[in-house]
This record gives structure tokens, sequence and C-alpha cells, in this order.
């Protein structure tokens, strides 16, 4: 068993991309579901509105890819208002309902034949990224070089990824935090408990709850830039359902309406998957029997990690159901 | 029981000013806030309501009663935007509300409070009141960012609630969670709370439900007082004390209708009253005095 290569790619998957990109999308979907208690079961969708619009600048518009960091800001307003025009005024299943197939639809469309010469089809949209890579050597961080030493071994091309997104995630914290402290978030948090207390006092529930559907979808649009820039690509797939729920995993892993939850949620979430995925890898490398009867073979590793990763939210809903930085008090005065 | 020399200006004025309306239901009132005609809303088969027409003085004190079902929570929803009605128009202050969206509604200044209490139990008793505020810049998102555009406002905010909080005897409960708080404290904290939008018209269903009684003495001071800083209340209560101590004139439903008014005094000795309460004329006045 390579212990070394298991706690090297644990430590990796506790602070790699993926954490950071779940980091901001969770962000994103605690503003919603954490804060507002919107449903929003199609973040993926809105993580598809950053990739495609960074992806379809060269792709389809020819212009810099820079643009497409508005462009997919748009598109995200855009789906925002048309997921919550209709639901938003509704019960809150409704909006879960349409938020999961508007992510369905998009990752349906941007991969269909039809539209392959504005989305690229199954193949996705390739080699976009270049001028956010060459930053990354203009400031000397060499993509092919290999930097730090073990545990902590990343190539230039992971560390400029890292440190663009890192900065991300600590930006878009913030903000999220200076909102959440102030009178709107105020407001927020009292539309989760109660709709009609809120309106009795004057203020407009569905202009808030539109606010904070787009603006955790705007972030969400956030994530899919940077996991598209990491790739270097856009794929369809990448965009489907299991994302959404994912994440939603990982904020609750986390704690819903922290902040430091829907970051550190998307950390524990990683690191534990990348270390059992590591691990049992290891430990199938031959067959393992029990007598003369095959317990697990290489091929079911990922099976088995899914399996565990869902044992794992069980557990802690049964056992701490306020996440890992959630409130214990809040959490006592549920359904009073 | 107030008497004479004790009632405040305010009462005084209110009351000549009822004193020439005719003791009938849906009788016109020389100062009206509210006023609704052909009000009717029906749940399956259930007539909830049907008010022909009803008119609310302004700068008074009137109190909506009737049996448990007579529909006065339905009328407060009507009113108020929370619920539909089948037919009927109204206005408040002279300006239709048919089709006005319930925060619409407390915006313009006419605020209720709810007979289920809605105190958000997971914010602290002070956000609560904070809540109520009308008009601050930082529930806009692009000021929210920005502590010190809202900060001011906010400080002067926190006053007023903990002023509010300190009258309605739940200082102390200042930072702990709504969710802590007993029924008879919520009571209290959601009426406080509907005052921090500093309405015109302030509708409380079932304000005293749950409230100790040394309390509501001291609430119905509370109301009294609204009515001398120059509001209008109209509230739902069953407790008949409590109605014929504080209010300046009663409106009586039952199954629906609007069966009675007048002052308390009249409606006491109304045996229409009687006869909706007890459902028979051979009762004795529920409302005589002690
Ligand atoms: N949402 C609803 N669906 C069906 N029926 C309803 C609904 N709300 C009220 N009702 C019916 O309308 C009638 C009036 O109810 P309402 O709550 O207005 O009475 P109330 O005068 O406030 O009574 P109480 O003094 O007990 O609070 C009752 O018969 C009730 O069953
Ligand atoms: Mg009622």
């Amino acid at each position: 068993m390579d212990w070394s290569l298991i706690i090297e790619n644990s430590i990796k998957g506790f602070i790699g991309i993926n954490a950071v990109y779940f980091a901001i999308a969770a962000i994103g979907l605690n503003v919603q579901f954490g804060f507002t208690g919107l449903l929003n079961f199609g973040q993926a969708g809105f993580m598809a509105c950053g990739a495609y619009g960074l992806g379809m600048t060269a792709h389809y518009f020819g212009i810099s890819m820079w643009w497409g960091i508005p462009i997919g800001i748009a598109f995200s307003v855009v789906l925002g208002f048309l997921m919550g025009i209709p639901t938003l005024r509704l019960r809150a299943d409704y909006l879960a309902i349409v938020t999961i197939a508007s992510a369905e639809i998009i990752r349906l469309v941007v991969r269909s034949v039809k539209f392959k010469t504005y989305f690229g089809g199954s193949d996705g949209i390739n080699g976009f990224s270049d001028s956010f890579r060459n930053i990354g050597d203009d400031i000397g961080i060499v993509q092919a070089n290999q930097y730090g030493f073990w545990p902590l071994r990343f190539t230039g091309r992971e560390i400029w990824t890292l440190v663009v997104g890192w900065v991300v995630v600590a930006v878009v914290a913030y903000f999220v935090y200076l909102l959440m402290k102030s009178p709107w978030g105020r407001v927020l948090k009292a539309i989760r408990e109660d709709e009609d207390a809120v309106r009795s006092l004057g203020k407009s529930v569905f202009s808030y709850k539109m606010q904070s559907l787009i603006l955790g979808g705007a972030i969400g649009t956030m994530s899919g830039m940077i996991f598209a820039l990491d790739r270097g690509s856009v794929q369809p797939d990448n965009y489907s359902r299991d994302v959404t729920f994912y994440i939603l995993t990982a904020l609750v892993l986390g704690g819903v309406a922290k902040v430091s939850g829907s970051i550190v949620g998307p950390m524990i979430f990683w690191g534990i998957f990348t270390f059992m995925d590591n691990f049992l890898r290891q430990v199938a490398k031959d067959p393992v029997h029990l007598g003369n009867f095959t317990i697990m073979k290489s091929t079911q590793v990922g099976q088995l990690n899914y399996m565990l990763i869902g044992l794992t939210l069980i557990l802690l809903m049964v056992y701490r159901p306020q996440g890992v930085f959630g409130n214990r008090k809040e959490m006592a005065f549920d359904g009073h | 029981m107030v008497t004479e020399n004790s009632l405040s200006e305010a009462t005084v004025v209110a009351r000549a000013a009822l004193s020439g309306v005719e003791r009938a239901p849906g009788a016109a009132k020389p100062d009206a806030i509210l006023n609704a005609s052909g009000v009717r809303r029906e749940f399956g088969g259930i007539v909830a309501v049907d008010v022909e027409h009803v008119e609310i003085q302004r700068g008074s004190i009137t109190a909506l009663i009737g049996p448990n079902g007579a529909g006065k929570t339905t009328l407060f929803n009507l009113l108020t935007g929370f619920d539909k009605a089948n037919t009927g128009s109204w206005a408040f202050n002279g300006k239709s509300m048919e089709h006005v969206a319930p925060h619409k509604t407390a915006s313009l200044g006419m605020v209720r409070t709810f007979q289920l209490t809605k105190s958000l139990t997971k914010l602290s008793v002070i956000e609560n009141m904070r809540l109520g505020a009308t008009d601050q810049k930082g529930e806009k998102w692009w000021n929210g960012l920005f502590g010190r555009i809202w900060k001011a406002q906010e400080a002067s905010i926190t006053e007023r609630a903990e002023e509010l909080l300190n009258r309605f005897k739940i200082g102390h409960m200042r930072d702990e969670y709504a969710g802590a708080l007993s029924g008879g404290q919520r009571k209290l904290l959601e009426m406080a709370r509907a005052l921090m939008t500093n309405p015109t018209l302030v509708m409380l269903d079932e304000p005293m439900a749950g409230v100790n009684p040394a309390l509501k003495q001291n609430l119905n001071e509370h109301i009294r007082g609204l009515r001398d800083q120059g509001m209008t209340v109209l509230f739902v209560e069953h407790d008949m004390d409590m109605v014929h101590d504080v209010s300046d004139w009663v409106i009586v439903m039952a199954e629906g209708r609007i069966i009675a008014e007048g002052t308390p005094d009249d409606i006491s000795k109304n045996p229409a009253v009687i006869d909706a309460y007890l459902g028979t004329r051979q009762g004795q006045s529920l409302l005589e005095d002690e």
C-alpha cells in the first residue's frame, strides 16, 4: 500500500480545483437554499451558463475570451428570471421541479447536434483558455514546471488555476458574508422562515427571492467558469444533475446558512472522496476475496465510493444535522 | 374600567365623533379610514365572509368580535391582501385596495398581526424588530455591501426597537432567539414588530390571546396609547372585559355577516349579539359588568 501517494492525493483533493469550483457553487447555492430556503436543484444549469459563456466567445462569437465573463453572467441572469418568474410565487416544490428540469434542458440543448454551431454538441468546446493560461506563464508560474515538495506538489498549470480559484472563493465568500450581515440578508433569512410574516411587514417576498436566486445563480456561474478554465474545455455532461446534488451534499456537510460551511464542506467532501478513492484502489489492486467469493474488484471502487458518500451523508443527517459549521441553537427552533 | 375623568383627549374626541353614528350594521362613519362593500369569501360551500358594508372610523379603537368561525380572521386576510375575495371592493384612505398585494398594503400603512403568531424563531428578538422597519437602505443588496451606507439608520432603528421592546416588557429578551419566547411573549413581539412599520391602521388578530391578565391591562394601555399617537386600531378579541375596557366602537360578526355595531355599552345590551353567541334569546347578557 502506497501511503505517500494516498496522502498526497488526498491533500490535493482537499484543496484542489474540485474543492474550489464546488465551494464557489456551494456559496451560491447557500444564498438560495441556506439563507432564503429556495430549493434550487439546477445549480449545474447556472454553472453551464458560465462555462458556455466562456466557450462560446471563441467557438461562436469569435471574440476575446474575457468577454465570456459578462456574457456568462448575463446568461445566468436570464436563466434566473426564466426559472423564477413562473415559480417564485408558488410553493417551494415548484421551484425545485423547474430548476432541475431547466438544468437538464440546458444540458440537452447544448449537447444536441442541431445547435452544434453554437455549443459544439457532445464534443463540447475546446481550446479557448489560452489567454488565461498565458497570464500564468507571464507572471512566472510556468505551466509545465513542477513546484513544491511532498506532500504538496503541483504543476505550474495547476497552481495558477488554484491561485485564481481560491482568490475567487475568498472574494465571493466575503461578498456573501457582508450581504448576509446586512439588512438585505436579514430579509432573506426571514423569508426562509415565514414568507407571510415578511409580507405583513411590507417587503416584496417575490422580489427578494428573485434577487437571491439570481445572485446565487451568478455565483454558480463563476464556478462553471473556473471549472472550464481549469479543464480548458467545456463538456455538456459535466453539468448534469449529479453535480448539483454533490454540491448540495457538500454544502450540507459543511453546514447550511454559514458562509464558512459552504467552503469547508466542499473541501471535506473532496478530501474524503479522494482519500477513499485512492485507498480503495490500493486495496483492490488484486480482487478482494472472502473465502472464494469476490467482494470487490478494482472496477467497483467508484460505485463503492459513492455508496460510502451516501452513507456518510445519512450518518451526518442523523448525528449532526447542522453540519460541521452549522448552528445547533438555530436548528433547535425548527418547526417551532 | 376606565372612568370618565381619566379618559385621554383622543378617547374623548373619538367617542364624540362616534356618538352620532347610527347603531346598525354598516353604519356610515364621519371620517372612515377604511370602508368595504360587498365583500364575500366562500370556502367550498361555506360562506366565511359576507359583509355588505362596513366602515372604520379614523383615530378610533374598533373591536371586531364574534363567535368562533364568524369570519373575523378571514375578513382580516381579505382586507390585507393575504386572501382573495370572491367579490367586493374596499378602500383604505380613499385608495382602492382589492388588487393590492399584501406587502404593498403594509407599506401603505395598513399593518396586521396574525392570530397564529408568526415570530421568526431563528432570528433574535431584536432582529425580528429591526425587520419591521420600512425604507431601510441596507435592504437593497447593493447598499447592503457597504456598512457605512446603512449603519447609522440601523442604529436609530435599533434604538426605536429597544424602546418598543421595553414598553412591551420583553426588553430583557432582546438577544434571545424569538423561538425561546413563550406564546404570550411572541404575541407581544409580533405586535411590537408590526408597530415598527409606523402604521396608520393597526389590525390586531387576538393580540391578547395567551397573555397573562396583568399584562393584558398593560396591553390595553398600549393600544390606547397607539390611538393617542394618532393611529387607528382594529382588533379582534374574545375577552369582553377587554373589549369594554379599551374600544370606542364594536363591530359584531356572526356567520360571515356583520350583525351589530355600536358602543361597547350598546353591544352588551343588544339581543342579536347575545343570540349570536348563545344561539338562544334566553341567555343572559354576556357582557354584563361584574
Ligand atoms: N383556508 C380555509 N379553508 C376552508 N375554510 C376556511 C379557511 N379559512 C377559514 N375557513 C372557514 O371560514 C370560517 C371563518 O373562519 P375564520 O377563521 O375567519 O373565523 P374567526 O372568526 O377568525 O374565528 P376564531 O374566533 O375562532 O378565530 C370558518 O367556518 C372556517 O372553517
Ligand atoms: Mg380568527
